[in-house]
């Protein structure tokens, strides 16, 4: 059987890495925007307005710096393990986005929804379960 | 609801494309074997200068600007979620252009991940 080059432990360490980093700059973000409303021109004066309203929120910009911590260990990871593994594997940030959603921006979140979460988080286990890396290094 | 319906398209359709062209690029670029700072640079220029690395960010930005908007209109329990709706596209993405071999396990995963997501959906109301 054909082996593939890969680092499980460093992949696991930068997968734990994104599922912090990314919901937490998509609730940060979520906040900003909340604080700002949407924009209410798609002309490009209004947009270049939205523009400058977004680069005077200091929510929004620790948001984009979590999220670019966020995208630089994706990369990283991406470059050792399959997309197919790595995407399902980061979804245990869809349950710290319910947290940090409920417990940081007082938001409701039903049963079914927990449930929900749940599920995602079983599958990621089983995605978990496959070996990180399917194709050959080139 | 069809402009949340047409945001929702972008984030997911957008948002999964620019992943796949990402890992198209990481998957040429090999892996990354020293991550201290000046490596990183070194690997984030080889990166910029492969085309699948553009298109990829391009459409992560499009998919980005239609969250940001999507943010400011939904609560963000409920928009995050629903981009996993992404989760069948990219196992489909994975298999079909980056020519990985998605097992019966993981498509399991997948399915699952995308139950969970249509509970979310549900769990709105």
């Amino acid at each position: 059987m054909k082996r593939f080059a890969s680092f499980p432990l460093k992949t696991y360490l930068l997968i734990v890495v994104m599922v912090i980093l990314g919901p937490l700059g998509n609730v940060l973000l979520g906040k900003g925007m909340k604080r700002i409303g949407a924009a209410t021109s798609w002309d490009p004066a209004g947009m270049l307005l939205f523009l400058l309203q977004l680069s005077r929120s200091g929510l929004i910009w620790t948001g984009v710096a979590c999220l670019m911590g966020f995208f630089a260990a994706y990369m990283l990871v991406l470059s050792w393990a399959d997309y197919s593994y790595v995407q399902p594997a980061s979804a245990m940030a869809y349950g710290m986005v319910a947290l940090l959603g409920h417990f940081l921006l007082g938001e409701a979140v039903t049963p079914v929804r927990w449930a929900g979460v749940l599920i995602i988080c079983a599958g990621v286990l089983v995605v978990g379960h496959t070996p990180p890396r399917t194709t050959e290094i080139k | 609801m069809a402009e949340e319906i047409i945001l929702l398209l972008l984030i997911v359709v957008a948002g999964t494309g620019g992943e796949l062209c990402v890992a198209r690029t990481m998957q040429a670029v090999g892996p990354a074997t020293d991550i201290r700072p000046a490596a990183l640079i070194r690997l984030l220029l080889r990166v910029l200068r492969i085309g699948w690395m553009w298109l990829g960010l391009s459409l992560m930005a499009l998919a980005f600007f239609s969250l940001l908007e999507m943010l400011s209109l939904e609560n963000v329990s409920f928009v995050v979620p629903v981009t996993a709706l992404s989760y069948g596209f990219g196992a489909l993405g994975g298999k079909v252009f980056l020519r990985e071999q998605v097992s019966g396990r993981r498509w399991a995963g997948v399915l699952l991940v995308c139950i969970g997501v249509g509970l979310v959906l549900i769990g709105k109301r």
